[in-house]
């Protein structure tokens, strides 16, 4: 990459660069103009120079110059006269004049409008090509750069380091061009008003010009560190995050607290004496720029008074002197702002400039790849790591492109090198590996990346659902464009074009990147089938069968699978009819009060997104207030939270306060029991009604958690729950508008989109106190499913479900069986595994790779197994030991006393 | 059933009879009535402990693995704890319960149980002075059981 911004800001926009500069030429025209016309207003058309005699006429708007005086001795006329205008009276003339004025003051602004678009617009296409350019490059990094680099830093780079560069690029050429443009033009303006000031003027600016950037060398250093410890800042704050485990683990948010402290004191200190030394280098400035003015008064007004010049020439000068130390002020602040990106240019280039970076051809897109070419012929395959230390040294071999290979050896002893070798994770160091004809160390990632799929022993999922997850190892080429209608059609082919101004590329984001035939499916419709085999595959479909019972069902996306889901609830009830299954499960009915659910759950009976209406809310609610007092069942659950109140005074009194029981079972806090105790007595003297307002609302809070099958106090008689069930009917009858949107009531008929796919099957509850009553009715509701043939419906819905960031929201167990599964969907002619399997259980890692082997019959495989007795299923083995090929065979070859093979099996 | 018929129920147990009435329903509140199905199993040998049972209504059969099949050992029924000896000692489970008729029991969760063994005194005692008496019955058996095979 270019390393001089100046080179790179050039190479890009040069076409651009120039077509601003000469609008700017020209808008100085204009600008020398609007300086000149006020001393011919304050002159000629206020104080009558011209106008000698009444009814006297000035032509106007002829076209003429006033050379200095200065440049007299090149025997040139004193006015250049080119058009002798229209002949006006003092007033006319006047007004003429201050129109021209007003026309000028347009265009000026007009052209500044324009420059200024044309500027932003260059800088944030420049900004775009910077980032694009830059992760183009992070795509490239050799791995071994990438492990030295701090992630969150290179974020930080891509996203702020080099923001301030989008605005410069924009001002890179045209500012000092027009800033330069303009002060010179004052420059000259004054020079020719009078010799002697505009000397004046530009002694000061000179001056001005010397000192201050000197000053600013130290301000740079300032920034540049500046700019290094806030990059530190965010790579140690994303460290403290992904490494907040560690943290709690063992104690050390203390410790991370004082490193973020004394990293945010030195960003202070180098920020505060930049702040200061900043105001110290304005204040300079500016007293030198008032220092011109102390000239001009002295100065000039001794040459008007002396004659020499006169009042409006003067008053010219100030006016254009005016507009001097802006563009010279900002012309040194440009100045500054140069170096300042252009160092921070250098530091993020050098950055993303590391050796060995990946030749942009291998990545170039392409929509078909050929078939990977056999056999594997491996000569001297040697890795260094950055250390010195080989990882592989002088491994040969050659294996068949069909068949099954097994890695084995000790720990760190070769086989982990050789499987990201064989898939170009790693790039070799030395010797040569050939895939038939193709030399695999220089093949496009177009072929290594599609004909092999690499799995290691932490893939990586992305904060999306299952299903990009497993989709993302099909996605090289946009295979499917989207069909815009006309409006979209014009808006993409404008966006393409603006990508290719900008060295982005075209390729559409928005088309369908899923290469479905790799995957065996014929398109959208079949890939989740297909999804689903390379889940079972590695023993992940009944997980994934369990996400989808846990799963939302978006009705308006699926209304089918909603409705077949209703008729599962129809069918599940059907078998609950069974006197044996009864008791399990309180189906949701509602005309009937259900014990199993709280005294809020059977008011509300339904589901809410109204935070308003959680539990610890709900009894403070205005509209569940307004209900209460609307069918009478303030007495009665005044009188239910009495009794609750009592008996947790009774049963928690002895219990000291932070003892866990409180947490788990008591409706009261620790805390508040004391006032809980006080109000029982009030109770006690005057009776439950004669309690203040406040008093009574909060014993009948305490009614709101109550369940009586759960807490079994008998609290709640049939009147009591004829009163709720009354309520249950007033607040649906009653429901405002804004709550009712939030609130989803239970409906024997209709799918609720709020509640899980499993419990709008069992819609209801899961009965208290009968044994295993979660797993007789989980199988209940897997035969219901089963039976309605809907089993690969949930799974789909499982597919739906978002894994998290890096996929947190899996076991490790199961990442890796998604990462496998995503390898296996590729259908590559290659299947590499590097220990992808460790962190499940022996059993099913032996049957993950038994089925895995079973599946890839006829099609090659290298795995690189952590335990030598799995080897066994396996056509071929190489046993790698100091990073050299110590033994290879068949498994019956390799298991015979005396073989290093047989005593790494026996080891374990 | 409510929570009083449950303590009442706790107090006729010999173990709790001498334990703080308070105490008891404490107890009472914290555990959970659960009923089991004839044949269903309340836990099986080799599982780790969770939780320790009194039976309230029914029996159950408590049996062991052999190399031939499940012999059942004992019989218990109303009134009588099981699968204490798991959570105290921290083993995993000598035995199989299995329901033999309709059974309702209150579960104790481990950590209840321990925490109101350690926070009430008298309650700790009381449990030590039945598996005393439990230890003393079985040293007898076990004499009389050598003695036995000695003639």
């Amino acid at each position: 990459m270019e390393t001089n911004l100046f080179k790179y800001i050039l190479k890009h926009t040069r076409r651009e660069q120039v077509a601003i500069l000469a609008i700017v030429i020209l808008s100085q025209v204009f600008y020398f103009l609007s300086l000149d016309l006020p001393k011919t207003i304050v002159n000629r058309a206020i104080q009558g120079e011209g106008f000698d005699e009444p009814g006297a006429t000035v032509p106007f708007l002829a076209v003429q110059f006033d050379l200095p005086e200065f440049l007299g001795f090149l025997g040139l006329p004193e006015r250049l006269d080119l058009f002798s205008g229209l002949d006006l009276e003092r007033i006319p003339y006047l007004v003429a004049l201050s129109l021209l004025f007003l026309l000028l003051v347009f265009i000026n602004g007009g052209f500044k409008l324009h420059i200024n678009t044309q500027k932003g617009r260059m800088g944030e296409r420049m900004l775009r090509r910077l980032r694009y350019e830059l992760f183009d490059r992070v795509l490239r990094f050799p791995p071994h750069h990438l492990r030295k680099v701090k992630q969150a830093e290179i974020a930080t780079m891509v996203k702020d380091e080099v923001e301030p560069l989008g605005g410069f690029i924009g001002d890179a050429f045209v500012q000092p061009a027009f800033l330069g443009g303009q002060a010179l033009t004052a420059l000259v303006f004054i020079l020719a008003q009078s010799l002697y000031l505009g000397l004046v003027t530009v002694g000061i600016l000179m001056l001005q010009g010397f000192i201050i950037p000197k000053l600013r060398v130290r301000l740079l250093r300032l920034g540049k560190q500046r700019q290094l410890t806030a990059r530190d800042l965010a790579g140690r704050i994303a460290e403290s995050v992904d490494g907040i485990t560690e943290i709690h683990a063992h104690d050390a948010s203390n410790y991370m607290r004082a490193d973020i402290a004394a990293r945010l004191a030195r960003i202070f200190e180098i920020r505060f004496l930049l702040y200061q030394w900043k105001f110290a280098i304005k204040f300079l400035n500016n007293l030198l720029a008032q220092l011109t003015p102390f000239f001009f008064y002295l100065v000039g007004g001794y040459l008007a008074i002396t004659g020499r010049l006169d009042i409006g020439g003067l008053v010219a000068v100030i006016a254009a002197y005016k507009d001097l130390p802006g563009p010279v002020k900002e012309l040194i602040d440009w100045d500054q702002q140069r170096q300042d990106v252009q160092i921070k240019y250098e530091q993020v280039i050098e950055q993303f400039s590391p050796d060995g970076m990946m030749p942009t051809e291998l990545q170039a897109p392409t929509r078909t790849a050929g078939p990977l070419g056999g056999p594997i012929k491996a000569a001297n395959l040697t890795l260094i790591e950055e250390g010195g230390a080989k990882l592989l040294d002088g491994v040969s071999f050659e294996l068949a492109i069909d068949r099954h290979v097994a890695l084995v050896g000790p720990e760190g002893g070769g086989k982990e090198a050789l499987a990201m070798v064989l898939s170009r994770i790693s790039v070799l160091s030395g010797g040569s590996l050939m895939a038939g004809e193709t030399d695999l160390g220089s093949a496009p990632e177009a072929l290594t990346g599609r004909a092999i799929a690499y799995v290691g022993p932490d893939p990586y999922l992305f904060a999306t659902t299952l299903r990009e997850n497993m989709l993302y190892g099909l996605r090289y080429w946009p295979g499917r464009p989207r069909a815009p209608d006309p409006a979209e059609a014009a808006r993409l082919s404008s966006a393409q074009a603006e990508a290719r101004r900008t060295g982005n590329t075209e390729l559409d984001f928005a088309a369908d990147w899923t290469d479905y035939a790799a995957a065996g499916a014929a398109g959208p419709e079949d890939i989740d089938q297909r999804m689903i085999d390379a889940l079972r595959v590695v023993e992940f479909d009944e997980d994934a069968y369990q996400l989808g019972l846990r799963g939302i069902v978006d009705p308006a996306h699926r209304a089918g699978l909603a409705q077949q889901i209703v008729s599962a609830r129809a069918a599940l009830r059907l078998k609950l009819a069974d006197p044996a299954l009864a008791a399990l499960v309180e189906p949701f009915d509602r005309t009937r009060y259900n014990r199993n659910m709280t005294v809020a759950e059977n008011l509300l009976f339904g589901t809410t997104s109204d935070p308003g209406l959680a539990a610890e809310r709900v009894s403070d609610h205005p509209y569940v207030k307004s209900i209460l007092a609307r069918v009478a069942l303030r007495a009665p659950l005044l009188a239910i939270g009495h009794k609750i109140a009592d008996t947790m005074v009774e049963l928690f009194a002895d219990l000291p306060a932070g003892h866990p029981f409180f947490e788990q079972f008591s409706f009261i806090a620790a805390d508040d029991l004391p006032d809980v105790r006080a109000l029982l007595g009030r109770a006690d003297k005057g009776g439950v009604a004669g309690l203040a307002a406040p008093d009574q609302d909060r014993l009948i809070a305490l009614a709101f958690p109550y369940a009586e099958a759960r807490h079994r106090l008998g609290l709640i008689d049939t009147d009591t729950e004829l009163l709720l069930l009354a309520g249950r009917r007033a607040f649906v009858e009653h429901v405002p508008a804004d709550l009712s949107a939030k609130v989803e009531f239970y409906d024997e008929a209709k799918y609720n989109a709020a509640a899980a796919l499993q419990d709008n099957i069992l819609f209801g509850r899961l009965a208290y106190g009968q044994a295993q009553a979660a797993q007789r009715i989980g199988q209940l509701i897997t035969d219901v499913l089963n039976d309605l043939d809907l089993r690969a419906a949930v799974l789909q819905v499982g597919l739906d479900y978002q894994v998290g960031v890096a996929g947190k929201r899996l076991s490790q167990a199961q990442r890796q069986k998604v990462g496998l599964a995503r390898a296996l969907l590729k259908g590559a002619d290659l299947l590499v595994v590097n220990g992808a399997t460790g962190a499940m259980d022996g059993a099913t890692q032996a049957k993950v790779l038994d089925n895995t082997l079973r599946l890839r019959k006829g099609r090659g495989v290298a795995w690189s197994l952590q335990r030598a007795d799995m080897a066994r299923g396996f056509d071929r083995i190489l046993l790698l030991r100091d990073g050299k090929l110590a033994e290879q065979g068949t498994f019956a070859e390799l298991d015979r006393p005396g073989t290093r093979f047989q005593e790494l099996a026996a080891s374990g | 059933m409510s929570l009083n018929e449950e303590f009442e129920l706790l107090r006729r147990i010999p173990m709790f009879a001498r334990v703080e009435p308070a105490k008891l329903k404490l107890l009472a509140f914290t555990s959970e009535r659960l009923v089991y199905a004839p044949d269903q199993e309340l836990f099986h040998q080799g599982d780790q402990p969770d939780a320790c049972y009194i039976i309230v209504d029914g029996d159950a059969a408590v049996m062991v693995d052999t190399p031939s099949g499940p012999l059942t050992v004992a019989k218990i029924g109303k009134n009588e704890f099981v699968g204490e000896i798991g959570v105290l000692c921290d083993v995993p489970r000598t035995a199989t319960v299995k329901a033999l008729t309709a059974l309702t029991t209150l579960r104790i969760a481990k950590d209840i149980f321990l925490r109101m063994v350690s926070d009430f005194p008298t309650m700790g005692v009381e449990i030590m002075r039945v598996l005393a008496h439990r230890l003393e019955q079985t040293t007898n058996q076990l004499r009389e059981a050598k003695a036995a095979v000695r003639h």
